[in-house]
């Protein structure tokens, strides 16, 4: 390519740019927009831009002035857009309860031509906490998302501390979260290590056979696969008629709606990741080194755990943060087969997200999401660079 | 060398209907240095891997040190075995490498450095101990192979093909160094190959494997001198073989009368019965060219080709000579194509094998 100077650079160019305008769309673009939500604040600010101003010399301590109630009255009568001051209502209300009647009763009261001033209206418009809540959430940045996110806010003095333990449990959840994610990681790689050995020692159409039985759950919907399990593991189904059929158990096991069937359902459908990167470790390692280990006089376990399990580190590491990074986003397969303890943290994100139109907190949960698995992912960089540099 | 060490005794191996070693028997002796020779699949590195524990054998049994080992773990059979492509462990650095078969017979910390720093020694490679062995040459990662296989002194030691992926002129060093180590150490050396100069330049004793048998066993002068079959004659060095029946005995040894009813004297080892049909075996090396001289073992013929090959001259006479194969001294005078010739042998010089 390099022979043909510009002009193939230039088409080379065109060719990989169809897929750079996708990333770019639908990819980056979305991402830098979530992204944005999490750490903007403009739902207030936008509509109250009058009282901002006047509000800016306010000292917080003191009672609200006449200029702030004059301009906060202007602002709302100047609104127009409903849905906007929906918006800056559930914003003010989240961070002051009793925002929506106030809202409501205010704005129902401005709409006459003779509106008595704010605090006729309602005396709440002299208590200082309410003004407080308005100018805390002017600015047009915050980092009230992010903070809730784990568990902490901004007292009135703007310290970060712990939220109250009954306001929020995203910390719990995303504890449960990378727990979940650790024991379905540890158990495709209890599963698929000894697979992928099974796959690597087979030849012909056995290995085929093998590979194609591990390579089917990818080839099928995960909603299908979900569903599938959802029978199998139900009080009686598939598993629990065997059990009690065969006298082991009276009573069914519990394998659904708890986390026993959350993690045996989401180790099935992500052990292709597992077993894929350790079998082409494994093959890759010369097929003599063990009968050499052998024969030094190793028997088959100090041969594994001396000669073929450093070699396979690598598949290891990468088969699991493969599953470990796509096992905390998981959402279809806990929302169906889990019980309420066992939702994760994408469902907290797709409640905020389709369930109450809070963009701002599910940008910033999927933040630390993001930031979790690249953190992850660097590690791993840098240990696998490590390994490199010695070969 | 006396003392019986190996005894594979009527041993067979098949995989599925195809069997590749046949009802083999072979015996080695404690100090022996023996060469498995044959061409590939001949079923000499199965026998090899019978051997190490790697397989175990369909039929038969081998001994070492007179107790049958057939069920005996490879881990526990005490066989150094250096391989192929030398096996080293990638993740381990030379000098723990050749430290992984006394740490796995839980010899103590000061020993192995001791042992490990003597065998690196003996290879000559005490400067490598720290490096990864893909940083080393394919000599280099052959001597820390063969260290590894003899720093726990082992009762045997195998080779399968061990210095097939060197260069002509390591190789040819190695074999020197190794059958050097062979005579230091007394060790007992099974040595897999497929290049007869090899096995005749290390062995004790060379066993020619064709087709799952054992041809001929024997030391590397009587292999090359006297072969007892086609295969053997022909698998080992060049060689010229005349069609033939046995006339009679003269006093120099067995009348051999060819096709085209020339006769020669040739020497032999069994009774052979006249009338008999036979192969005689001449080494090109062994054929003079010069005047005529009066008497048998002489042809006349014409020189169909001459090759200059650097230590010898290549020169291959016509059809009324057999289409012989010559070797001659580089100096001597070139023999254009087409010149007239005498080619001359002494009956000494002759082999008569069954055919």
């Amino acid at each position: 390519m390099s022979g043909t100077g510009g002009k193939g650079h230039l088409s080379a160019i065109a060719l990989v740019a169809p897929l750079f305008l996708f990333i770019a769309v639908f990819f980056l673009w979305p991402l830098g927009t979530m992204m944005s939500q999490a750490v903007s604040d403009t739902a207030v600010l936008r509509i109250l831009p009058q009282t901002a101003k006047v509000a800016a010399s306010w000292d917080p301590e003191t009672p609200p002035t006449a200029e702030m109630k004059d301009a906060l009255a202007a602002d709302l009568r100047a609104a127009d857009d409903r849905q906007a001051v929906g918006d800056m209502t559930r914003r003010l209300n989240s961070a002051q309860p009793g925002f929506r009647t106030l809202m409501s009763r205010t704005t129902r009261a401005l709409r006459k031509d003779d509106a008595p001033p704010l605090s006729e209206i309602d005396e709440r418009w002299d208590d200082p906490r309410f003004w407080q809540a308005i100018t805390g959430a002017l600015s047009p940045t915050t980092d009230r998302y992010l903070l809730a996110a784990v568990d902490l806010e901004r007292d009135v003095s703007g310290n970060i501390v712990a939220m109250p333990e009954e306001a929020s449990a995203n910390r719990d959840i995303m504890i449960r979260t990378f727990w979940i994610g650790a024991l379905v990681t540890l158990a495709c790689l209890a599963i698929g290590f000894p697979y992928a050995m099974l796959i690597a020692s087979t030849e012909g159409w056995k290995r085929q056979l093998l590979l194609g039985a591990v390579l089917l759950p990818l080839w099928t919907s995960l909603l299908v696969r979900t569903a599938a399990w959802f029978i199998i593991l139900q009080d009686n189904g598939l598993i629990n008629a065997v059990i009690t059929g065969l006298g082991i158990s009276s009573e069914p096991l519990a394998l659904i709606f708890n986390r026993t069937g959350v993690v045996i359902a989401m180790t099935h459908v992500l052990l292709p990741l597992m077993v894929l990167p350790i079998y082409s470790v494994l093959i890759s390692i010369p097929g003599n080194l063990m009968p050499a280990a052998a024969s030094l006089g190793a028997n088959p376990l100090r041969a594994f755990v001396r000669v073929l399990l450093p070699l396979s580190l690598r598949g290891v590491a990468s088969g699991s943060l493969l599953v470990f990074m796509t096992a905390i986003g998981y959402y279809i397969t806990p929302a169906l087969i889990g019980g309420a303890g066992d939702q994760m943290i994408s469902s907290v994100i797709a409640f905020y997200a389709t369930g109450s139109a809070n963009w701002g907190m599910a940008g910033a949960l999927g933040i630390v999401l993001l930031v979790v698995t690249l953190l992850l992912y660097a590690v791993y960089g840098r240990l696998s660079a490590a390994e490199e540099r010695r070969s | 060398m006396s003392e019986l060490r190996i005894r594979f005794d009527r041993v067979t191996k098949c995989f599925g209907s195809l069997c590749v070693v046949d009802d083999l028997e072979l015996d080695i002796a404690k100090g022996e240095f023996v060469s498995l020779l044959g061409p590939s699949g001949s079923g000499k590195t199965t026998l090899l891997m019978m051997l190490a524990g790697f397989e175990r054998p369909t039929k038969g049994r081998i001994l070492v040190d007179g107790a049958v080992v057939d069920t005996t773990p490879t881990y526990k059979r005490d066989m150094g075995v250096v391989f192929q492509n030398y096996a080293l462990f990638p993740h381990m650095s030379v000098g723990d490498n050749i430290a992984f078969p006394l740490q796995m017979r839980g010899v103590g910390k000061a020993e192995i450095a001791e042992r490990v720093a003597r065998a690196l020694d003996m290879v000559q490679l005490s400067a490598l101990a720290d490096r990864w062995p893909a940083q080393l040459s394919g000599g280099q990662q052959q001597r820390v192979a063969l260290a590894r296989a003899l720093v726990f002194e082992p009762r045997v030691v195998l080779m399968d093909e061990p210095l097939g992926a060197l260069d002509k002129n390591l190789r040819e060093q190695m074999q020197l160094d190794i059958r050097a180590l062979h005579n230091r150490l007394g060790l007992t050396i099974v040595f897999v190959t497929h290049d007869q100069s090899e096995a005749l330049t290390m062995s004790d004793r060379i066993a020619v494997f064709n087709k799952g048998k054992i041809e001929q066993i024997g030391t590397p002068r009587e292999i090359y001198d006297h072969p007892q079959t086609r295969f053997v004659a022909n698998f080992i060095g060049e060689t010229n073989l005349l069609e033939g029946t046995v006339a009679g005995r003269s006093a120099d040894g067995l009348r051999v009368r060819l096709a085209n009813g020339a006769e020669l004297t040739a020497s032999a080892s069994d009774n052979y019965t006249p009338g008999e049909n036979v192969l005689v075996s001449i080494r090109p090396e062994r054929i003079r060219l010069d005047a005529l001289h009066g008497g048998d073992n002489q042809f006349t013929a014409k020189v169909a080709d001459s090759v200059y090959q650097g230590n010898h001259l290549r020169i291959q006479l016509d059809e009324q000579a057999h289409d012989f194969v010559i070797h001659l001294d580089r100096k001597a005078e070139q023999h254009a194509p087409g010149a007239d010739v005498t080619a001359r042998f002494q009956p000494d010089d002759c082999w008569v094998i069954r055919p």
